[in-house]
């Protein structure tokens, strides 16, 4: 989150409030849920690590401060826009499980699979909506297509998990 | 037909195909019952038997047995000739490869289905240009299908499906030949039946698709295994999936 507020606030200097209304923008239904305060609390921080400065309070609004970035803030920006660190997928978790129901006989593998299906198709329902909604151009709209291709994903491996499990629930049954 | 009763309703529904070797079973013993209104998807595995089931409820096929009722009316022993009435008049269909008359336009496409049914000319026009409308297709009705990109063909084959104002649409596989944005236009068309009250049974791969429904059948062996309501059961966790939850 600082990394990102910072990196809207190397484009001009910005009032808290129109750093907040780009965020939600960029964000579309996303954006909603945000905290107010977190803009605030957020820029306070990059002022105390040195990234940003209070530039001046606008006259006519003396408890609205202008932030700009700093040359260290720069430097930060430039070296978050570059770096290709990536978000894991968790998988592993649900991979044990379904091992764990396999060898305990406590669940049926395959069982689980179709609950957590069900889960992914409600959540890609309300994403493909929210898709659909977002006004033409919007920038949400990548954001929304990226968490559709995921939950995609996520159903395909649930389907590859499936045959899996249901091949060997086969296999030790004709045995 | 009073409002309980569903617009499509299935009891022991059974097809088999071949003898021998290759004798299948593509629909094993399945009962459906869909309300007036409702969308549903079935998904499973090529071979699931998601696509005969789908060519029997819109008389394209002939059960082993069972029963098939559409608005009231059984239909799996009509004659030829009714069945073919029943198509054209109550049932929309949409393919895969999209089916269209490649010598005839866009809007002549979509004119055929109501000249069939004996609709005047004029009259059948004047559906095409509203459908075509709706489609956002307006501007192409002069073009010819080869003129146009897969996912517009496929517009117009819907805008065709809706031409007789169909009491059911059946899509078979309707973003199967189409890239993403063309199949999130599909999509906005489908949301925009379904705010309708359009009834539609649509046999899908792909999990948008099956995400946009009200219902999600799946099938494994010509059997449902599977019948979850998705409609109004948000999650709320979209937020988590994008890194900005808690």
């Amino acid at each position: 989150m600082q990394d990102a507020v910072l990196a809207m606030l190397a484009k001009e200097p910005s009032h808290g409030y129109e750093l907040r209304a780009r965020l939600r923008r960029s964000l579309g239904p996303f954006g909603e849920p945000m905290n107010p305060g977190q803009i605030y609390v957020t820029l306070a921080r990059l002022e105390k690590a040195g990234l940003v400065v209070c530039e001046r309070s606008d006259a006519e609004k003396p408890d609205r401060k202008v932030y700009a970035v700093t040359p260290a803030g720069q430097e930060r920006v430039a070296a978050w826009l570059t770096e290709v660190g990536w978000p894991k997928p968790d998988l592993v978790e649900f991979h044990l499980k379904l091992v764990a129901a396999a060898a305990s006989r406590l669940a049926d593998p395959v069982e689980l699979v179709a609950a957590q299906r069900r889960e992914l198709l409600r959540t890609l329902r309300e994403a493909q909506q929210s898709a659909l909604s977002e006004p033409p151009g919007s920038p949400a709209t990548a954001l929304l297509e990226g968490v559709v291709l995921r939950l995609q994903a996520d159903l395909r491996w649930l389907d590859a998990c499936e045959r899996g499990y249901s091949r060997r629930r086969d296999e030790s049954e004709d045995a | 037909m009073n409002e309980s009763t569903p617009l499509v309703r299935v009891r022991g529904l059974v097809k088999e195909h071949g003898d021998g070797e290759s004798w299948v079973r593509a629909v094993d013993d399945v009962d459906l019952e869909v309300p007036q209104g409702q969308t549903v998807a079935v998904m499973g595995p090529s071979g699931c038997g998601k696509s005969t089931l789908l060519h029997l409820l819109g008389g394209l096929e002939r059960p082993t047995s069972g029963e098939i009722w559409v608005a009231g009316r059984r239909t799996d022993g009509l004659s030829e000739r009714a069945l073919a009435r029943l198509r054209r008049r109550s049932i929309g269909f949409v393919f895969q490869a999209f089916h269209l008359v490649d010598e005839l336009t866009a809007a002549e496409n979509v004119e055929l289905p109501a000249l069939l049914a004996g609709r005047s000319p004029r009259a059948a026009r004047r559906r095409a240009d509203v459908l075509l409308e709706q489609v956002e297709l307006a501007d192409r009705a002069r073009h010819l299908p080869s003129e146009l990109s897969g996912g517009q063909r496929q517009r117009v084959a819907i805008a065709r499906a809706l031409a007789n104002e169909p009491q059911v649409v059946l899509a078979d596989e309707p973003t199967g030949n189409l890239d993403s944005a063309a199949t999130l236009d599909v999509l906005r068309i489908f949301a925009d039946l379904r705010a309708t009250g359009q009834t539609l049974v649509v046999v899908t791969h792909d999990e948008r698709v099956a995400a946009t429904a009200d219902r999600l059948i799946s099938m494994r062996d010509g059997m449902f295994v599977d019948d979850t309501q998705l409609a109004g059961t948000g999650t709320g966790r979209l937020g988590g999936l994008v890194g900005l939850e808690g």
